[in-house]
């Protein structure tokens, strides 16, 4: 059964194009994908991300479960507010989902992981938390909006009650806090985000969430849908969870090294097998790569190179850059010489290193 | 939805033709289509004096969203194309049936053109599909 946020009557009316993602009926754009894309680029834009999956974590073993269930070290969260990006792994190292977690207090943390992949995460984190007697609550009570782009923070700001506002405003990256917003309603603020732009990802009870989003647009943050989710996303350098990585992949073979903490003595699930992989050598990489010819790059497509085939994950016309980008698996080291299949024709595609995309502009060498 | 002008007509699977004074016939895809597709991206069209068959796929329209063929109305020559197009695809989504035609056929058969729908016919279909 498809499911729908709290937003969505408030999309529809807007005459959004509305599509199935993982199960929810989501706009996919209000119009035109493009300007909604540059939209976030150069001044504010934002998007209902509600289908995302909120979960809560409770028990005094919380920290010691995540150092056990987690890639990279909860360790590093000391404040609280902190976030953390991290891979959840299966025993043979495969990614279960990608998610952000972050500490509250001690015996407090909270997650948000993908929509899609809502059913296993829930089902894994259950199994795996038992142990630690810690308690897992999904949070279906809570709805979530990201603004995004260079006038964001401004314009969220703008709506911060007084007495919270400068506290908010003094929030780094990857920090959360709780403030009232329009109306006095509870906010949970996240300087967090999915596009390589600044601004806030915001979780509210789900009653609040209309009014939320109506204060927002009247500030002149303009509505944007899952397309343009996507091509920001990727100019930006991130993965797509279910395209650039899954449970046949491990973090190395997904640009997600950065990712994983092998710090001394942590032993979390899948790290045996990610060692194991690192010591033989890892055979497949995700690269960054450039179409300076015309044409798209799609997922799927073929990517000819020296050392054997690879092939397309996320692609994308980029709207900031004027021609197509994307991430492509191919066989460790390949890098010259490399030819994409599209509808039969080969052309060159240019490997480079990523985001594509930051503070509105392309990156050096793109 | 904007007007679909009536000296048109139409194929089913979206592209649309005109008969000019000189014969030959102009081809677009509908309003409709571009709306369904999104910001488009790249067009690939066919070449002059390339043959094209009626109902066979001649050039690709790609938006954000996917890639499309898009399947030629008539037979016949390609004597023209719209190379405008490649450097502003983004033409098709703002005048379909206008500065966004794709090509034009020297005509094989113009009686091709009484298999093809009018305007009233075409949306009455698009109606159904919604």
């Amino acid at each position: 059964m498809t499911q729908h946020t709290i937003l969505n009557a408030t999309h529809r009316a807007a005459g959004a194009k509305m599509v199935d993602f993982g199960g929810w009926d989501m706009p996919l754009n209000y119009g035109s994908q493009i300007e909604e894309h540059h939209a976030v680029r150069r001044d504010a834009g934002m998007f209902d991300v509600s289908h995302m999956t909120v979960v809560d974590l409770r028990g005094a073993r919380c920290r010691e479960f995540l150092r056990h269930l987690l890639a990279n070290d909860i360790g590093k969260l000391k404040k609280p507010g902190k976030a953390l990006y991290s891979c959840m792994l299966n025993e043979h190292g495969g990614v279960i989902d990608d998610l952000i977690t972050y500490f509250l207090d001690e015996d407090r943390f909270r997650m948000v992981v993908n929509a899609a992949t809502r059913d296993k995460d829930l089902a894994w984190l259950e199994k795996q938390a038992a142990a630690f007697d810690v308690k897992v609550s999904e949070r279906p009570d809570l709805a979530m909006i990201a603004v995004q782009g260079p006038k964001a923070r401004g314009k969220v700001l703008g709506l911060i009650d007084a007495g919270d506002r400068e506290r908010v405003e003094k929030l780094g990256k990857f920090v959360a806090a709780e403030a009232r917003g329009p109306g006095g309603m509870p906010l949970f603020i996240a300087r967090t985000g999915y596009t390589g732009e600044d601004g806030f990802e915001i979780i509210v009870p789900e009653q609040h969430a209309v009014a939320l989003w109506n204060a927002l647009a009247a500030t002149g943050v303009h509505a944007a849908g899952l397309g343009a989710r996507d091509t920001l996303r990727l100019e930006a350098g991130m993965n797509l969870y279910g395209q650039d990585m899954d449970e046949d992949v491990t973090p190395w073979e997904a640009g997600l090294a950065w990712t994983v903490s092998l710090d001394e003595g942590r032993d979390f699930i899948g790290r045996a097998a990610l060692e194991k992989q690192k010591a033989g050598g890892v055979p497949r990489e995700l690269i960054g790569v450039v179409l300076d010819d015309k044409g798209v790059l799609r997922h799927g497509q073929r990517v000819i190179t020296q050392l054997g085939d690879g092939e397309m994950l996320s692609g994308i016309f980029s709207p900031t850059l004027g021609k197509a980008i994307g991430f492509a698996r191919v066989p460790a080291g390949a890098r010259g010489g490399l030819r994409v299949d599209i509808r039969g024709r080969q052309l060159p595609l240019r490997a480079v290193k990523y985001p594509f995309v930051r503070d509105g502009k392309a990156c050096e060498g793109i | 939805m904007s007007d679909i002008p009536g000296d048109l007509k139409f194929q089913k699977s979206h592209e649309w033709v005109r008969v000019e004074d000189n014969g030959q016939a102009r081809v677009g895809i509908s309003d409709h289509a571009q709306g369904l597709l999104g910001d488009l991206v790249y067009v690939e069209l066919p070449k002059v004096g390339d043959k094209v068959e009626a109902g066979a796929g001649c050039a690709v329209v790609e938006s954000v969203k996917a890639a499309s063929d898009v399947y030629a109305p008539v037979s016949g020559e390609v004597t023209e194309v719209n190379e405008g197009l490649t450097d502003k695809p983004e033409t098709i989504n703002e005048d379909a049936y206008g500065d966004g035609w794709l090509f034009v056929v020297k005509l094989d058969d113009p009686e091709e053109l009484d298999a093809l729908l009018g305007p009233d016919d075409y949306a009455e279909l698009i109606e159904h599909e919604e």
